[in-house]
């Protein structure tokens, strides 16, 4: 209705302008030491990097191929028996790999296959000589699909979830069989689900950083991102550092555009409580082979958590807690996380709400840019990885004094920012949906402003804002990406702690680091999620 | 003495719209029609016809694209919805799900809950008089459809404005209950006297409530009358088929009338 003056698009804006301040300080400092090194960027790019973008793009693909399809089927068996003893625990588990931090799940596969891991013996004797071990672009698949398989089964079964239950009471009435259930019912809705899934995925895989950089293993398997970190922090060569990143921005931005085209979308849709159906009867076959499946994912995703677990209680916890760098670490790592946890919230919200206000009162018109970058605008920020903003800032700031100086910052704002697509997830159904309910209620009876947020926004967002609060603060705690740039004897997180006793080859040390890790963002996510829960009755 | 303590707009005001139009995009809508004072006026037309449209317009939820909307007298179209002197009820979503029957009834007095104690006396009174005495601490998933109805029109007696609007609020409750609550509404109508637009599919609540029956038809207003002219066989050719065939003669008037 009154555009201008609704302080709820005031906050977007505010949000968007903090996101455009840190991305646009990146892309300053990478066109500023660009151009003032041109020659040294042209110069970088040589068929090394072009081998080093085939492989980025390969290993994406390939862990997004073998991630989504195996969703599928495990989505589709978890959806065809919505009761079974253990279901809630295997969608809990499934949850947890999306909150255990990366460099946990390196050295949790590492346990499980690496060359001296809890499966080397047995490996060793299938394949009639050494195990090898599992650097490499094996380690690197092995370690998306731990991360992704989960993450989709759970987004897939969301989208299947939101198939209204009358269809389902229709389709036995009609005697319909599995078979044309599938084709006629589920696929259509796994269908429309796919693209923005499998683009996800894609996104987070060649993004990521933490996996490559610890189980990539050598020249042979780097991507674009850990080149950026070894450009900065190993070879100091700004100018190769610019070529990397620029190149990485245009991958990604290519291969978001062609999602958009392809008509995906990075956030979900509001899913309506459905109630449980039974008038679905399957088969003994499909049971069978619907149980082989779900075992399979869940020995697949629960394995490499055992072994974090196993291999972190063998470690003397006794003496890393008492090591003085261990708890400086614990203490850094705690604050910073959860100021960038509130940041990441604070700033979701916002664009969520001016997103709701535009799409409200613009009726039927086309949207605006302001309603289209506050729509789309955090699953921009996966274009810009993490590494790509720090490089940039580190370009920046080198000039301008001690680079290390900055490192709280940098943690704070990076993070944040890359934990809003998942806390915008959290929070916009909720409050699309409440909305929805209440907006012309809301009109009707002036409520408004703080008394609206108070008493109808509040208690429909506590429980999604804990949740967006808890995977923020997971992600950032976890993160290993910014602060391997700026990390320093002086700052120095429990990834960065861990990664340099990895480094040292004190793999115990790490063991029991990555288990204190791994425990402590567990905590926070099912924390968050018990909290949502209680308050909500 | 009506219930409750009135901040003085106890009676109605007439509702006009002057040469309105909208559109959504596709059909457009003109609307030129006068509401009575305190009288209740059944809108009835068959789907699409802009019924709720209207109602929209009054409450101030669509802006007019030409024309002006006028409430007693006075021009509301740059008014917020809740700064005119109407309230509204919906079909359904008239409640916040986790605020309690007392706290939903509450809003109609303080947007933000700052309530006096003769808020909170009024609120009780207007629970008791809808009857709902008992069930100030229920949640609305904890009462039926009918009482959840009910409690939005408590809400609409604490907030005491003029003009009410109810666009379909009964239509999907079973018959018995429908007369219940029209009953209700005709009662509070008698004690307050205000101004009240009703949209319903079913004629034999037009017949049972309403005083006034305006016709919409194809985006316009096809025809203003009193209730007796239109349901007497007098309305105009479009009604008669939209109500059906024989609706309108002796007999089934009778039936209509012995649930009274």
């Amino acid at each position: 209705m009154r555009l201008a003056s609704d302080p709820r698009v005031t906050a977007g804006i505010t949000a968007l302008a903090a996101v455009a301040l840190l991305i646009g300080g990146a892309f300053t400092g990478l066109l500023f030491e660009g151009a003032h090194d041109l020659s040294g960027a042209w110069a970088a790019l040589d068929p090394y990097l072009l081998r080093v973008v085939r492989f980025t793009l390969w290993q994406a693909a390939l862990s997004t191929l073998l991630s989504v399809g195996p969703a599928l089927l495990v989505a589709r068996a978890l959806s065809r028996h919505p009761r079974f003893f253990g279901r809630g625990f295997i969608l809990q588990l499934f949850a947890l790999p999306l909150a255990l931090p990366a460099i946990v799940a390196a050295l949790g596969i590492l346990a499980l296959y690496g060359r001296a891991g809890y499966f080397s013996g047995l490996l060793s004797a299938v394949g009639g000589q050494g195990w090898p071990g599992i650097y490499g672009l094996s380690g690197i698949l092995v370690a998306h699909v731990f991360f992704n398989l989960p993450l989709s089964s759970r987004l897939f079964l969301e989208a299947l979830q939101t198939i209204p239950a009358d269809q389902w009471r229709l389709a036995s009435q009609l005697g319909m069989g599995p078979r044309p259930a599938f084709r006629l019912i589920e696929w259509p809705m796994l269908r429309a689900a796919l693209p923005g899934i499998a683009g996800l995925v894609f996104m987070l895989c060649i993004t990521s950083f933490t996996i490559v950089l610890t189980l990539g293993g050598g020249p042979a398997a780097t991507t674009l991102e850990v080149g950026i970190y070894q450009a900065l922090r190993f070879d100091f060569d700004p100018a190769r550092a610019v070529a990397l990143t620029l190149l990485q921005v245009a991958l990604t931005c290519l291969v978001m555009l062609c999602l958009t085209r392809l008509g995906a979308n990075t956030t979900g849709d509001a899913n309506l409580p459905v109630a449980p159906r039974r008038y679905l009867s399957v088969g003994a076959g499909e049971t069978i082979l619907n149980i082989v499946l779900i075992a399979l994912a869940l020995l697949f995703v629960a394995g490499p958590m055992a072994a974090t677990l196993a291999a972190g209680l063998g470690a003397d916890l006794g003496r890393l807690a008492g090591e003085a760098t261990v708890r400086q670490a614990t203490l850094t790592s705690a604050g910073l996380a959860f100021v960038s946890a509130l940041l990441s919230v604070l700033l979701s919200l916002s664009l969520t709400i001016a997103r709701r206000a535009l799409a409200l009162n613009r009726r039927a018109g086309p949207r605006s840019l302001l309603e289209h970058a506050a729509d789309t605008g955090a699953g921009l920020v996966l274009v810009v990885p993490p590494i790509v903003i720090g490089a940039g800032w580190f370009l920046l700031l080198r000039h301008a004094g001690d680079v290390f100086a900055i490192a709280p910052i940098m943690v704070v704002t990076v993070n944040a920012v890359m934990a809003m697509p998942f806390a915008i997830r959290a929070i916009r159904p909720a409050y699309d949906a409440a909305s929805e309910r209440h907006e012309r209620l809301c009109a009707l009876l002036g409520i408004a402003g703080w008394a609206r947020f108070r008493l109808v926004d509040w208690p429909s967002l506590r429980r999604p804002l804990a949740t967006g609060f808890a995977f923020a603060m997971a992600l950032s705690l976890g993160d290993l990406g910014v602060i391997a740039l700026f990390g320093s004897d002086s700052v120095q997180t429990l990834p960065y702690l861990l990664l340099a006793r990895m480094g040292s080859y004190r793999t115990e040390d790490a063991a029991g680091l990555a288990l204190l890790l791994g425990l402590v963002c567990l905590a926070l996510v099912l924390a968050a999620d018990w909290l949502g829960r209680g308050e909500k009755a | 003495m009506p219930i409750g303590v009135t901040n003085g707009a106890a009676s109605g005001a007439e509702v006009r719209l002057d040469k309105v139009s909208f559109s959504y995009g596709e059909a457009p809508l003109f609307f030129d029609v006068d509401f009575a004072a305190s009288k209740i006026t059944a809108i009835m037309g068959p789907s699409g016809s802009g019924k709720s449209t209207l109602l929209n317009l009054v409450a101030g939820f669509e802006a007019p694209q030409a024309g002006r909307v006028l409430i007693g007298g006075v021009d509301v179209g740059a008014a917020l919805p809740s700064a005119r002197p109407v309230s509204m009820v919906f079909q359904e979503n008239n409640l916040f799900a986790h605020l309690s029957v007392e706290q939903n009834v509450g809003l109609g007095r303080s947007p933000s809950l700052r309530l006096t104690g003769d808020d909170r006396a009024d609120i009780s009174e207007a629970i008791a008089r809808t009857g709902l005495a008992g069930k100030e601490k229920r949640l609305p998933r904890e009462l039926s459809g009918g009482e959840r109805q009910r409690v939005a029109l408590a809400r609409v007696l604490v907030r005491d404005r003029p003009v009410l609007l109810l666009d379909e609020p009964f239509a999907s409750l079973g018959p018995a209950l429908r007369d219940d609550m029209l009953d209700l509404v005709a009662g509070v109508h008698g004690e307050r006297g205000m101004t009240v637009l009703f949209v319903t599919h079913q004629p034999q609540d037009a017949r049972r409530i309403g005083q006034n029956v305006v016709f919409l038809d194809k985006g316009a207003v096809a025809a203003a009358g009193t209730a007796d002219d239109f349901f007497a066989g007098a309305g105009p050719e479009a009604f008669r088929r939209y109500i059906g065939a024989g609706a309108g003669d002796p007999v089934s008037r009778d039936i209509a009338r012995k649930r009274t």
